[in-house]
């Protein structure tokens, strides 16, 4: 890699020379607008009202897309060198293990309240225009 | 040190080269390095917020209220959903543009760039502190409350309120920071100290927070 030989050979020099490397004003802009075109897209998968997996997978992929980017880019993660990027990202991926955990442990406690409280397996889901209109037929 | 195993080795070759060095692994200003271990927790406090609102969900038999919903706005006699947290989301990615342009001009050193850029990003911070405080304001007097809401399973207040109020309170705290350090830059207290590290610490703060609110709006908001 060029650009880490570069970053290499600033390590002896003065703190003020090795900070000096400097990236095209561009490269912030365009990840910027990348951004801003990202979210809009998230926001109108709600608008749009897909639902099902082709809403949680459009979801989890705008988002991982503006994580990268803001990480990357603006974070600057990109352009360290591989002994701290392993640092900074390998630590956060056991977060997966709790995950993991908790949804298996969510679905038998949501098991467990159906089949011995008698609880709904799905409860009809109440739009906010309908607790309004109950709200105002009370009064 | 020697520079030619780095240029000729590749990345993996780069990690066991910083480890293997005497003195330090990370070639880092040391206040990047502890912002960095700073973040990684937070990253784990905001991450426990976070699976810990998918649990309640997922084992909640209640009805979940619909988050767009919830938050939709009345303008211009229309109903749009999710419009306010829309807005939010725009105003930190533009707050995050502003401190990456802040960073850069920190290479040059160019004080009031620098300390324009940094107040306009706590500006954007400023606000949408301020739309968080109508959002909340608007949910409590709507009967939301952390141990209940007319909308459906009691959770979605606890989650709303424990994972905005944290969010809501690290934008706070970055806008004192980045007004601090913009005042410090001004008065050429960095010149003086000949380093201007403070800056891209800052913004990775700065950054931090826009990124937990990506996970945030995806999560709690259009889950």
């Amino acid at each position: 890699m060029a650009h880490e030989a570069s970053h290499a050979a600033t390590i002896g020099a003065a703190p003020a020379e090795a900070t000096a490397e400097q990236h095209p004003i561009g490269v912030y802009l365009k990840v910027w607008l990348l951004l801003f075109v990202l979210s809009t897209f998230s926001y109108l998968v709600d608008y749009f009202e897909f639902h099902g997996i082709v809403r949680w997978s459009l979801i989890i992929i705008f988002m991982l897309l503006k994580a990268g980017f803001i990480i990357a880019i603006f974070m600057h993660v990109m352009w360290e060198r591989m002994a701290l990027i392993t640092a900074i990202l390998g630590p956060p991926v056991v977060l997966l293990v709790l995950i993991g955990l908790m949804s298996s442990e969510g679905k038998y406690v949501f098991g467990t309240r159906v089949d011995h409280l008698g609880q709904p397996q799905a409860a009809a889901r109440v739009h906010v225009s309908e607790v309004h209109k109950a709200e105002k037929a009370e009064h | 040190m020697s520079e030619q195993a780095i240029k000729t080795g590749g990345h993996l070759q780069s990690i066991v080269h910083d480890w293997s060095d005497q003195k330090q692994a990370f070639h880092v200003p040391w206040g990047k390095l502890m912002m960095w271990i700073f973040l990684i927790s937070d990253t784990f406090i905001f991450s426990c917020f976070l699976v810990g609102y998918m649990s309640v969900r997922m084992t909640t038999t209640d009805p979940w209220p619909y988050p767009s919903e919830v938050f939709a706005l009345n303008l211009f006699g229309h109903t749009v959903p999710l419009i306010l947290i829309a807005i939010m989301t725009f105003i930190l990615i533009t707050s995050s543009g502003t401190m990456a342009l802040a960073v850069r001009y920190a290479h040059f050193r160019d004080k009031k760039k620098i300390a324009l850029l940094m107040y306009i990003t706590a500006l954007f911070g400023a606000s949408f502190v301020g739309m968080q405080a109508f959002e909340w304001t608007k949910l409590i007097g709507e009967g939301v409350r952390p141990w209940g809401n007319p909308f459906g399973a009691p959770q979605f207040g606890s989650a709303f309120f424990m994972i905005t109020g944290f969010h809501g309170l690290h934008v706070s705290v970055g806008v004192l920071y980045l007004s601090i350090v913009a005042t410090k830059v001004l008065n050429g207290v960095y010149d003086k100290k000949n380093n201007y590290d403070i800056i891209e610490i800052t913004g990775l703060y700065w950054h931090f927070v826009d990124l937990v609110w990506v996970f945030i709006f995806a999560f709690f908001y259009l889950w």
